[in-house]
């Protein structure tokens, strides 16, 4: 159990808004909320908890920036309610890999320049992640069909393919996760020269 | 959002007992879009049951070869589910025709019956609608009504239902399971929801307190010939401007038993008995494709900016019936629904 709030981190609590307790799994620790039941899981995460790695987009299920894993499934956590999730596993893009060793997809989609801005990616990379569990995506079309839940206002599809594709494809290939390098698997797509950091 | 209480409720009876002590109590399964409908306003509950250790969330088979979906499972354990992948594809192919795959992953099969019209009107406060507002008008009817109905409409609605899972329910003829103050009881799909008339706020047959349990499919799937078109404005994640089931018992070239239904163009899923009569019996030829589409469309009203839907139907009921015999391409352009049958 890490802490216990009432109010929004840094704000004055919330005159009369009735509370119940919530107990959150989070990136495997246990969170203990005291939180009014209209509280979003985007806005425990995210006002309460201070996972603010978890975007909030269009705050309607539309756009898929506040993707998050729950049992390793992704959800919009915009549209589903914190005391929805009593007995859930939470895994934020603050779970998925640490600075030190990120994620395949997070170092995928540096490799590949997936992004212009970085406000969706977070969302990008969660429900990148939540295809990969599923296993049904395998080609570049499917990739695209089964990501049409986040959308990129800078529209830096291309590349976001071509990384979620590169994990896929090294997954395939059963290399190592040590291994997993840009164009691992697909010497033809290969960048020509070591990508910049 | 307005503020509202929240319980888990343990069971199906209690959470029926927690419908009754609450005035405007509504019950919460993914939330998807009740949550929005929260947001937006537009639906302001006092009250929210969770279903989620209801123990509704199973797919089994039945004894009579059929199967039943609890009201809990989720949209996509539904449409990735071996059974209704095998024995129901059609199902399977107009669910994922819907939606995102985080809304999937949240949405459950009850609640998709109980989703509300995306009309724009009905979602905007600020202007009439009957469906919100009992009474106060149809800003659709004379407004901008493009993704609006063109069959069983009334003066005092042409709003549509935007499932498409309900499309294909209807072609399987499937029945919903209800518990409520006074006990179970079934309804068949087609009496579930309603058209407007004079009641436009009634989106369904369900009684005030009632709870979807689980739907049942009949054993026979279809699931040598089907076809779920789905037409819209763009190949992914939006809603059906038009949309056709189909499904064929298939003798040679004859057509021993045919189910045909239509999404977004009426307030509920438009499956026609009469249009599937014409096509038993009959070849499976363009020609009876024509006669059974004349019609489904035979007494349909277009409202300046849908007029077009009428001949689109049209088309779309045609090719999905060639497309459910020949078992060629299956969907619009989605890639993914067409690499996979």
């Amino acid at each position: 159990m890490s802490h216990v709030t009432q109010a929004p981190l840094g704000r004055p609590p919330v005159a009369l808004a009735p509370t119940q307790p919530v107990a959150l799994r989070i990136n495997g620790a246990l969170h203990s909320l005291n939180i009014a039941p209209w509280t979003t899981l985007l806005d425990a995460l995210r006002e309460y908890l201070d996972l603010t790695g978890t975007k909030k987009g269009c705050d309607h299920g539309q756009c898929g920036a506040c993707t998050v894993l729950v049992d390793g499934k992704r959800i919009n956590s915009c549209l589903s309610l914190a005391v929805m999730h009593e007995d859930s596993d939470i895994t934020t893009i603050e779970g998925l890999g640490t600075a030190e060793q990120l994620s395949p997809l997070q170092q995928a989609f540096i490799d590949h320049d997936a992004f212009q801005c970085g406000y969706c990616t977070p969302g990008q990379i969660c429900s990148a992640q939540g295809l990969i569990n599923e296993g049904r995506a395998k080609t570049e079309d499917e990739v695209r069909e089964l990501m049409s839940g986040n959308l990129c206002r800078c529209g830096a599809y291309s590349n976001i393919l071509t990384a979620v594709m590169e994990v896929l494809d090294n997954q395939q290939a059963g290399l190592p996760a040590g291994e997993w390098s840009a164009g691992a698997a697909r010497p033809h797509d290969a960048p020509a020269e070591a990508p910049k950091q | 959002m307005n503020s509202f209480t929240f319980t888990q409720a343990p069971a199906v009876a209690a959470a029926v007992q927690d419908n009754l002590a609450h005035e405007d109590a509504a019950y919460i399964g993914g939330g998807t879009n009740l949550l929005d409908l929260m947001k937006e306003n537009v639906a302001r509950p006092t009250h929210l049951i969770g279903l989620k250790k209801t123990g509704l969330a199973a797919i089994e088979s039945l004894p009579d070869g059929g199967l039943r979906l609890g009201a809990l499972a989720t949209n996509a354990d539904t449409a990735w589910h071996p059974d209704v992948e095998k024995r129901y594809p059609l199902l399977s192919q107009a669910v994922l025709a819907g939606a995102s795959p985080q809304l999937r992953n949240m949405a459950t099969d009850g609640g998709n019956l109980m989703q509300r019209t995306r009309c724009y009107y009905f979602y905007d406060l600020a202007t009439p609608c009957n469906k919100r507002e009992p009474g106060s008008g149809c800003s659709a009817i004379g407004g901008y009504n493009r993704i609006h109905a063109i069959l069983g409409t009334s003066e005092s609605c042409i709003a549509t239902h935007p499932s498409d899972m309900c499309v294909a329910l209807a072609a399987l003829a499937a029945t919903v399971r209800v518990s409520g103050p006074h006990g179970e009881r079934t309804i068949a799909f087609g009496d579930f929801h309603r058209l407007p008339g004079d009641a436009p706020e009634r989106d369904n047959t369900l009684e005030p307190g009632e709870l979807i349990t689980g739907l049942d499919l009949p054993a026979k799937g279809f699931e040598k010939n089907y076809s779920y078109l789905k037409l819209r404005d763009r190949t992914s994640y939006a809603f059906a401007l038009v949309s056709v089931a189909a499904a064929l018992e298939l003798d040679g070239d004859t057509i021993k038993d045919a189910r045909l239904a239509l999404g977004g163009v009426a307030h509920k899923p438009w499956r026609d008995p009469a249009a599937e009569a014409l096509l038993i019996g009959q070849p499976a030829t363009a020609d009876t494709f024509r006669r059974a589409a004349a019609q489904v469309l035979e007494g349909a009203q277009g409202y300046g900016h849908n007029t077009f839907k009428i001949e689109l139907a049209r088309r779309a009921i045609v090719r999905a019936l060639k497309q459910a015999t020949e078992m060629t391409q299956r969907t619009d352009d989605n890639a993914f629904l067409n690499s996979n049958p």
